[in-house]
C-alpha cells in the first residue's frame, strides 16, 4: 500500500515551498508531496484550482493529508476536496495543525506507512 | 434574493428572468463591488490583510468577461457559473464563501422562481455559507448582513426594505468584536471598523434590490 500523500497550502509560495523543503529533508522521496501558495493573481492568498492540482500531484491511494495556514487556505482546501469525484473525496483531509510542524510530523508518520486517520491524528496532536 | 415583485401582486407568481434582465442583474452585482474596490480595500486594511477589494474585483471582472455566456444560460446555470468563477478567481476566504452562496442559489432556484422559491433558495444559500465558514451571525462577518437581509426578504419586505436592512446591518458590524476570520486576530482592536465582508455583501444585495426596485 502506498504512503499517504502530503499537500502544503500557504498564502505565501515561499512559506509553502520552504515547508516542503523541510519535509523532503525528513522523509526524502518516500511520501508523495506537493505544495501551493499564492492566489490566481500572483499575490499572497490561495487558489482553489491550484489546490485541486496539488492534491492530484500528491495523490496516493492511501489518501492525502493537507496542511494549511490561515482561513482562506482552509476554506479553499475544503472546497477543493468537495469538488473531487466521490471515491477520492473521502480520502483527503485537512489537518488542524500548524503548517510547518504539522507537515513535517504528518510526513514522517506517513513515511512509516500509517493510514490517513493516523497521519492526521498525529499531526493534530501538535495543535494547541 | 432573485425575485421581482409579482406583477399581479400574488406571492406565488413566477417571474421569468429574460436574458436582458439576467445581464443587467449580473452586471449590477459585479459593478457594485468593482466600483467600491478602494472602500473595501480600506476596510480590510484596517482589520484584515487588505486584499478583499482586489480579490473581489478580480473575481467579478472575470464574471463580467463571461457575461455573454452567463446570460445565455438558464438562471440556475448562470448562478452556478458566477459561483464557480468566484471560487476560481477571488482567492482568500471570500472566494469559497461567496462562491458557495451563488452555487447554492443555482442549485436551489428554478429558472423562473416565485418569491417563495427565491426566499427558500436564499435561506438555503445562507445556511450553506454558514457551514462553509463554520460561522454564524454575531462574529463580524458577511453573515451579519446576509441573515438580516434574508429575514427582511422572507418576511415580505420590498426591494427598498431589504436594501435598507442590508446596509444598516453592515453598519451594525462596526461596534462588533470579530471572532471569526482574519480580523479575529485583532481581538478588541477589531471594534470600531465595519467588516469588509459585511460591506461587500450589502453592496451586492443593494445592487439586486435596485435592479428589482427600479422595475
Amino acid at each position: 500500500m502506498a504512503n499517504v500523500g502530503i499537500v502544503i497550502v500557504s498564502h505565501s509560495p515561499k512559506v509553502a515551498e520552504g515547508a516542503a523543503e523541510m519535509v523532503r529533508q525528513m522523509v526524502g522521496d518516500d511520501v508523495p508531496l506537493a505544495w501551493t501558495g499564492g492566489n490566481s493573481g500572483g499575490g499572497l492568498g490561495t487558489s482553489f484550482e491550484a489546490i485541486t492540482d496539488a492534491i492530484q500531484r500528491a495523490w496516493s491511494d492511501a489518501g492525502v493529508a493537507i496542511l494549511v495556514d490561515l482561513g482562506g487556505a482552509e476554506t479553499n482546501s475544503e472546497m477543493a476536496i468537495e469538488s473531487l469525484p466521490a471515491p477520492k473525496r473521502k480520502k483527503v483531509v485537512v489537518c488542524n495543525a500548524p503548517i510547518v510542524e504539522g507537515a513535517v510530523i504528518a510526513a514522517t508518520e506517513a513515511s512509516g506507512g500509517s493510514d490517513l486517520e493516523t497521519v492526521r491524528r498525529v499531526a493534530e496532536e501538535l495543535s494547541p | 434574493m432573485i425575485s421581482a415583485e409579482p406583477v399581479d401582486g400574488r406571492q406565488d407568481a413566477r417571474v421569468p428572468l429574460d436574458e436582458e434582465r439576467k445581464r443587467r442583474l449580473i452586471n449590477a452585482i459585479a459593478r457594485s463591488v468593482i466600483e467600491r474596490v478602494d472602500e473595501l480595500t480600506a476596510l480590510d486594511s484596517a482589520i484584515g490583510d487588505g486584499d478583499h477589494g482586489a480579490n473581489m474585483k478580480r473575481g467579478f471582472e472575470a464574471v463580467l468577461q463571461s457575461l455573454d455566456s452567463l446570460t445565455a444560460m438558464s438562471l440556475p446555470d448562470s448562478l452556478k457559473g458566477v459561483g464557480m468563477t468566484l471560487v476560481a478567481k477571488v482567492g482568500g476566504a471570500s472566494g469559497p464563501l461567496y462562491g458557495t452562496l451563488f452555487l447554492t442559489l443555482g442549485k436551489e432556484l428554478p429558472d423562473a422562481p416565485s418569491r417563495a422559491a427565491a426566499a427558500s433558495g436564499f435561506g438555503a444559500a445562507l445556511a450553506a455559507v454558514k457551514a462553509r465558514g463554520k460561522s454564524d451571525v454575531g462574529q463580524k462577518t458577511m453573515l451579519d448582513v446576509l441573515e438580516p437581509a434574508f429575514r427582511a426578504f422572507a418576511a415580505g419586505g420590498d426591494a427598498a426594505t431589504v436594501r435598507a436592512a442590508a446596509l444598516a446591518a453592515a453598519e451594525r458590524t462596526i461596534p462588533m468584536r470579530a471572532t471569526r476570520g482574519r480580523a479575529s486576530f485583532l481581538g478588541e482592536r477589531s471594534i470600531g471598523h465595519m467588516d469588509p465582508g459585511a460591506r461587500s455583501a450589502a453592496l451586492m444585495i443593494g445592487a439586486v434590490c435596485d435592479e428589482f426596485g427600479a422595475n
